[in-house]
């Protein structure tokens, strides 16, 4: 073995090829199949896609780093289950190009945040997460209720997700930008249509309590409710399936 | 600096600089409605810097030719200032946003000033910011040494160097400015990353063209590692950050993977960023400034031939444990878990053949504070990848994982190991570099010595406690069978540690701090005439037979 060791450190191309060949193997495996067997992502039909508005919120919620302290993945664990509800299934993540699963709860997992809280409740929290929890060590994110949302390109964002694999339609791609609006208007024209596309479930209202401008906090807010709320296929299984681990 | 290249490496280190400006005024001008812009003009500038820099020192004479008789060290000198710069820039982030978690309303009711957004803004810059230009620097030096061979050119090393710093620059202004991919440890968008990925083929091709001048017959082992490190980090880098941007204009890009693929990727990327740059590439430094310093070969050829392929092997498999309990299919986390265990084996070989080279100079690593760094790295190394090993088993990981004890985990690798090792070899590298008999302050190398090892000491317990009371306090239960802690108290808890951590890191800034002066003192110091090149130390045992 040495012998020809000796001889592979005389070629540096030769060095460099092996190292390629070596190191390639294990990812291939792994990951390779990840996107040919079928089991790895459940089927469900009821799966919904994220609004622009929501869409929206989740480049907020990845801009300002909340992932960095907020995981958004609930282990097969019962303590888990009892602490967040369901764990997560692979499905629920389907459409998040990049998905945010976190590596750190420095705060609680927020893949079920949705409904758990009113809107009122979610504003004066990213406010001041102080008035609501006096021992948070969680930013305060003021500056996004004064920041109007940025929504004109909306479309062209939905369109690269299309590109991506999200099944955006035409439709949704054209009036990207008028669904934002809507969604944070109950009372418009342009609510009615993001109904009409992305379903009667839709939650429809002024997330920031301010019904004059669509802010960056409105679109953060309409993130966090729809958190766990895609489909209802992880309230649907066993709590706890026995091939992934019990502790 | 300029006259030390060529008319010919002058006009094109102008083209070159041209070009990046007009890149950079292209993204002003598509991206002007978006906040790619700023970076555009920022690219500009530092363009029209770099001409304006060349344009001063155009017209000097040329360059001696007996230039190639020697070394070209220059670039090796600017990484090293760099390095040391990045190291006080990153870690000083770092320990404010330490603080940040104990006085969490230091945010200044700004955007760029929030722990999210500085939080890469951290990593990055102790990890790509001060290892990766200690990094290049020192495989400048090794691989001209090792090769017995100048550099091929005189530009490409400016090149690389120049190129990834403005690499890092985008990287954190981008964050705090709002711009980042979110993906750990590969936060920068799409144009930085593109910008990057040419920079690094750059790198590998002056790498190679080095080895191909070489005047050794043998490629010598410090080099496998850098060849390691640099070829399987352009592998990762270029498929995790695989993107569609929205449109030229915009900064903002997304990937084309998503949930469960897209997290399998993102580790798989994200612990091999561990394993060939934070550890094959720190090998490297290892390998060649250990033996020198130590005055004796490296304990077996053998051993370090075996943990170079097994860890260029088996790394690649063990980042699905970060994902552990997980919508991860249950199958490819065994794979994960099984071999981080195995990966125990290279990794302890690599760590017992550096210390068994100290064995018979005991004494010097007493007496010598730069070569105490670099046992202490080893044994740092040795520590944290068992605990890596360990935690990669997956009822272990229940535990620890989410919490503050892979924190913890983290900087015994990076501070005890990555950073230990970079200031042995920094010390090792700036006497012989600048010409001097040794350094400016024994003293300081000291001081720096123990600020270091008692902050790193200080830091990871107070990780482990917090992690391990993180995790416990979790899955409590109470008599009644319901769950015992709030997740409000288990924030409560970690407060006490929250400020032992940011003192710890504090002690560990002000040591690279106590470096930085020491460096700069050694550079000013008066040359001396007496210092004669270091040899060649191709201190590797290897059989003499084989020829
Ligand atoms: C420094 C770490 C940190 C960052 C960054 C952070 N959070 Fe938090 N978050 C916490 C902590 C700690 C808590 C628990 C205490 C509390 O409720 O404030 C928390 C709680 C929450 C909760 C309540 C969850 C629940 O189930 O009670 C929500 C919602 C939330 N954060 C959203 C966000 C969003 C959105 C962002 C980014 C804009 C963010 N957080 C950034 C630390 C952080």
């Amino acid at each position: 073995m040495l012998e020809h060791h000796r001889k592979l450190e005389r070629t540096a191309i030769g060095f460099v090829l092996a190292i390629m060949l070596v190191a390639s193997i294990g990812g291939f495996i792994e990951i390779a199949p990840l996107f040919t067997i079928d089991e790895t992502v459940e089927d469900v039909p009821d799966m919904r896609l994220y609004t622009p508005l929501e869409q929206a919120g989740r480049n907020i919620y990845t801009r300002e780093g909340c992932y960095a302290c907020h995981s958004q993945m609930i282990r097969t664990l019962q303590d888990e289950v009892e602490r967040y509800g369901p764990y997560s299934l692979a499905v629920e993540s389907k459409y998040d190009h990049p998905m945010l699963w976190g590596s750190k709860r420095t705060g609680p997992d927020l893949a079920r945040v949705g409904d758990k809280y009113s809107d009122a409740w979610h504003v004066k929290h990213l406010m001041d997460p102080r008035s609501v929890m006096p021992t948070s060590v969680m930013p305060a994110y003021k500056w996004l209720a004064r920041t109007p949302l940025d929504y004109e390109d909306l479309g062209l964002h939905l369109k690269t997700l299309r590109k991506v694999g999200v099944p955006y339609t035409d439709a949704m791609i054209e009036h990207a930008a008028a669904d934002a609006f809507g969604q944070a208007n109950p009372n418009s024209d342009e609510a009615y249509d993001l109904e009409e596309r992305y379903g009667e479930d839709s939650n429809i209202r002024v997330f920031d309590g301010d019904s004059a401008r669509l802010t960056e906090m409105d679109a953060l807010v309409a993130y966090l409710q729809i958190l766990g709320q895609l489909t209802d296929a992880s309230y649907q299984e066993t709590p706890l399936q026995s091939n992934k681990g019990t502790e | 600096m300029i006259s030390q290249l060529t008319p010919g490496e002058r006009q094109l280190a102008l083209v070159l600089s041209i070009c990046l400006a007009a890149v950079g005024g292209f993204l002003a001008i598509v991206g002007k409605d978006d906040i790619i812009a700023v970076h555009g003009l920022m690219v500009s500038a530092v363009a029209y810097l770099l001409v304006f820099i060349i344009g001063i020192e155009f017209f000097k004479p040329s360059p001696s030719p007996r230039r190639i008789e020697k070394y070209y060290d220059d670039p090796t000198k600017a990484g090293i200032v760099l390095a040391l710069v990045w190291g006080i820039v990153g870690m000083g982030v770092g320990d404010w946003v330490a603080w940040l978690l104990v006085f969490p309303e230091a945010t200044f009711d700004a955007g760029w000033a929030s722990f999210g957004r500085l939080r890469p803004v951290h990593t990055t810059g102790v990890i790509f910011g001060f290892g990766g230009n200690a990094l290049i620097a020192t495989s400048l030096h090794v691989m001209q040494r090792t090769c017995r061979t100048r550099l091929p050119d005189q530009l490409s090393p400016w090149v690389v160097l120049v190129g990834y710093n403005v690499f890092c620059l985008l990287a954190v202004t981008g964050y705090m400015l709002g711009i980042t991919a979110s993906k750990e440890y590969a936060e920068p968008e799409w144009y930085a990353d593109l910008f990057l990925t040419v920079i690094w083929v750059s790198y590998l091709i002056l790498y190679l063209r080095t080895l191909r001048r070489r005047e050794e017959p043998h490629i010598y082992v410090a080099n496998w590692y850098f060849l390691s490190f640099i070829v399987v980090v352009a592998i990762l880098h270029v498929i995790n950050n695989l993107a569609i941007p929205v449109s030229l204009g915009h900064a903002k890009s997304y990937s084309l993977f998503s949930g469960v693929q897209d997290a399998m990727t993102q580790w798989w990327y994200g612990h091999n960023a561990v394993a060939f740059f934070l550890t094959t590439g720190f090998l490297g430094m290892l390998y060649y400034f250990l033996p020198v310093r130590a005055g004796r070969p490296i304990f077996s050829y053998r051993l370090s031939i075996i943990s170079f392929w097994g860890i260029t092997f088996l790394y690649m498999w063990v980042g699905s444990h970060h994902l552990h309990y997980t919508a991860l299919p249950n199958w490819v986390q065994t794979l994960g878990m099984t071999f981080s265990i195995i990966l125990v084996v290279p990794s302890w070989a690599s760590a017992g053949n550096a210390l068994l080279t100290l064995n018979g100079a005991w004494h010097k690593v007493r007496d010598d504070a730069t070569l105490r760094f670099m046992m202490v790295a080893a044994v740092f190394y040795g520590l944290s990848t068992f605990e890596g090993s360990f935690m990669a088993i997956r009822p272990v990981n229940s535990l620890s994982h989410y919490t503050d004890w892979t924190v913890g985990h983290v900087h015994s690798g990076v501070l005890g190991w990555v950073a230990m090792i970079t200031f042995g070899s920094i010390y090792t590298l700036v006497p012989w570099l600048w010409k001097k008999k040794a350094m400016y302050s024994n003293a300081l190398v000291e001081l720096h010595f123990w600020l270091a090892l008692i902050g790193t000491l200080i830091y990871v317990f107070a990780m482990w406690n917090s992690g391990v009371i993180q995790g416990l306090m979790w899955r409590a239960y109470n008599e009644n069978g319901a769950l015992a802690y709030s997740f409000i108290e288990s924030v409560e808890a970690m407060k006490p540690y929250y400020a032992a951590r940011a003192v710890g890191g504090l002690f560990f800034l002000t040591g690279v701090m106590v470096c930085f002066y020491n460096v700069l003192k050694t550079i000013r110091m008066q040359d001396d005439a007496t210092v004669v090149p270091e040899r060649p130390p191709l201190l590797v045992a290897a059989p003499a037979s084989a020829e």
